[in-house]
């Protein structure tokens, strides 16, 4: 009696869950990291809230792109190096299932954290609590998609020597349409005027990017593996 | 009657064909810069608006041509290398994307240096430049990810990969660039190009693009030559073409 | 009994790593109720022979046939009937033996706790199946990958190294299980550097380079 589908990709994702789990610290690093970067800005800049704000949607979301970078190099690296990939991969079920399982699992502990703590960052920032709703359905929406073209990334750079070096370099020039749209919908959130325009556009990416990706990644996957 | 076309997989033929391909190719590149240049540089009227320093132009756009073309012959021949596993397909690639970051790099010093007499600047996020900018890093990742790998046949394979990947990418990433652009105009229309171009203008432009499109195909069937070379070094055909 | 589509069937593969010509043309076919004892000298391309019998790797030439069909074309039913098991015990650390195994063999076939604990008691480590693998002796994950392999009820055991690490009862214990494997209608692919002392039917294969 062979596992369907959906009954795998819950145990994966709930492999993936307590694997994450297991190691707190390595969860919390990345959200520490985006805490940290943002609080460069106006260390280095200034102490007024309202000049702060000006540049806030870009130190936002660059700095979201750099933490999440961080956590993506994990996300096959582990199981390439204990030899359970391979495992994974012999198990019966697609790959390309086991890959959207690792990666959804992956979006959940990094960017859907990533998205419940920008609302500090925000203040931090001086953005208005206003523009909030805007802000976070934007870093969802980037945020997956990022954890997509990180999956990409992640898959081709798999026990590479400096893969995370590489990882980066591959995945930030991708993802600059990602910052320009969501930068901008958090700016005209904050300045009060419509961001329906670059929500669409960055949803489009996101439907985009989720619908190719993964072909991409399981495509990425079996060239490491082979 | 397709017997032409399978034949291109193999590297011995394709081999051959470069070779006979580079001196013909050279020559009409130089023929077609070389009218490209004078009457581009020395002949066409001066810009009204811009002076002499429009006659960047001449080198700046079909720079910028080329490395998007480039990078869509590379992604091409890495989509054929992966999906029909025709190895000619990588050695294509990997010849061409040197070259292409070349074009794109020229493009941005060529821009650069455009700018200044334009806008007073070296640089300025406009949109043209920053895309050219966002594809010189994707150049860069292709080139850095084959030569990442130990074995270079997986090499490859991942770079023709991101290549494919990449050239989905770069429509979006310009029309995101351009978006973005068209939200901070400033005061000054940032814009690299003439936007009417009277024949005169026209005909040493078009001769440049053809120029450095024959002069890539030089380049890479010499390139290519030599990557086939190396790739195919245990095989037979490779020793007697070293003899002769 | 039609041998001809009977088991794992080889033929003619060719493998390249890099430069190295690691296979060149190695044929071979194993029907139920045999074991291929795979030997030879280190770098002869034990392992990556079994890895080209598992799917995990393709071949430059040559196919891979499994029961007449080939394994690449439909891996999902090949994959449902073979287990896998590398020279390394390919567990996670940080979970204990029984969660290893219930997301691995999970994904192959619906099992229960209980039936895991059972596994895991047959192959003696039964005690520390909830301690972390990465508490564990080599000896022991040798023993919790063993567990894993036969709760994946596979018809078709491809084996690297599975003897390293283990004790004299774990010797015993392994060749216990190979010899009711095959004898139960199995097929089995063994690479070991020592004789197998089993009372089953047994052909070497050896390779060189």
């Amino acid at each position: 009696m062979t596992v369907g589908g959906w009954e795998a990709f819950l145990l994966i994702v709930r492999r993936e869950l307590v694997l994450s789990f297991r190691r707190p610290e390595q969860l919390l690093q990345p959200l520490v990291f985006f805490l940290i970067v943002t609080t460069l800005f106006p260390l280095g800049l200034s102490l007024q809230l309202s000049l702060l704000r000006d540049i806030s949607p870009g130190v936002l979301w660059t700095a979201a792109l750099l933490s999440s970078l961080l956590s993506l190099d994990a996300l096959f690296k582990s199981d390439a190096d204990d030899g359970t990939l391979e495992q994974l991969s012999l198990s019966g079920q697609s790959l390309t299932l086991i890959v959207v399982a690792k990666t959804c699992a992956h979006w959940l502990v990094s960017g859907a954290a990533l998205v419940v703590v920008s609302p500090i960052v925000a203040t931090a920032l001086g953005i208005p609590v206003a523009a909030f709703a805007t802000m976070m359905l934007s870093l969802a929406l980037g945020t997956v998609t990022l954890s997509w073209l990180g999956a990409i990334g992640a898959g081709l750079t798999i026990g590479l020597r400096r893969g995370n070096v590489l990882l980066s370099l591959i995945v930030l020039p991708l993802a600059t349409p990602l910052l320009i749209f969501g930068a901008a919908a958090t700016e005209r959130a904050i300045s009060g005027s419509s961001a329906v325009g670059a929500m669409y556009f960055l949803a489009s990416v996101c439907v985009f990017t989720c619908t190719l990706a993964p072909l991409a990644a399981t495509a990425a996957l079996r060239i490491t593996l082979e | 009657m397709w017997t032409w076309f399978y034949k291109l997989a193999s590297p011995p033929h394709v081999f051959r064909v470069a070779a006979a391909f580079v001196p013909w190719l050279l020559g009409l590149a130089a023929l077609a810069l070389g009218y490209g240049l004078i009457d581009g540089l020395a002949i066409a009227p001066l810009d009204y608006q811009q002076g002499d320093a429009f006659r960047m132009i001449y080198v700046h756009v079909p720079s910028a041509l080329l490395s998007l073309t480039i990078y869509t012959v590379m992604a091409a021949a890495s989509a054929v290398a992966l999906i029909w596993r025709i190895k000619v397909g990588h050695a294509v690639a990997a010849a061409s994307a040197p070259i292409g970051a070349s074009f794109t790099l020229a493009a941005l010093v060529t821009g650069s240096l455009w700018g200044r007499p334009m806008w007073g600047t070296y640089w300025a996020w406009d949109p043209r430049l920053t895309s050219e900018l966002i594809l010189l890093f994707l150049y860069v990742g292709v080139m850095s990810l084959r030569s990442a790998f130990e074995d270079p046949a997986r090499g490859d394979r991942a770079a023709a990969l991101l290549a494919v990947v990449g050239v989905v990418n770069v429509p979006i990433v310009h029309f995101s660039v351009v978006w973005w652009n068209s939200l901070h105009q400033g005061a000054t229309v940032v814009r690299l190009g003439a936007p009417k171009m009277p024949g005169s203008m026209l005909w040493p432009l078009l001769a440049m693009w053809l120029g450095f499109m024959l002069f890539y195909g030089a380049v890479l069937c010499m390139r290519l030559q030599g990557e086939l070379l190396n790739r195919e070094r245990q095989a037979l055909w490779v020793r007697e073409a070293i003899k002769s | 009994m039609n041998t001809a589509v009977d088991g794992l069937r080889i033929e003619h593969v060719h493998v390249w790593r890099g430069e190295r010509h690691v296979l060149k043309g190695v044929s071979l076919a194993v029907h139920p109720r045999e074991l291929l004892h795979i030997s030879g000298p280190n770098g002869t391309g034990k392992t990556t022979l079994l890895r080209v019998a598992s799917g995990l790797l393709r071949p430059e030439q040559g196919t891979v046939t499994w029961m007449g069909r080939s394994i690449t074309s439909s891996s999902s039913q090949y994959q449902a009937v073979m287990a896998y098991s590398s020279h390394e015990p390919a567990l996670k650390s940080d979970l204990t033996a029984l969660e290893n195994l219930r997301f691995a063999v999970g994904l192959k076939r619906r099992v229960t706790l209980q039936e895991l604990r059972t596994v895991l008691d047959c192959t003696g480590v039964g005690p520390i199946a909830d301690l972390p693998t990465r508490v564990l002796s080599a000896g022991q994950r040798r023993r919790v990958a063993l567990a894993r392999v036969l709760a994946m009820r596979a018809t078709l055991w491809l084996l690297d190294e599975p003897y390293s690490n283990l004790d004299a009862s774990g010797t015993e214990l392994l060749s216990g299980l190979l010899q009711a494997h095959v004898e139960g209608g199995g097929v089995a692919l063994v690479v070991a550097h020592h004789a197998l002392a089993l009372d089953c039917n047994v052909r070497r294969l050896e390779l060189n380079s």
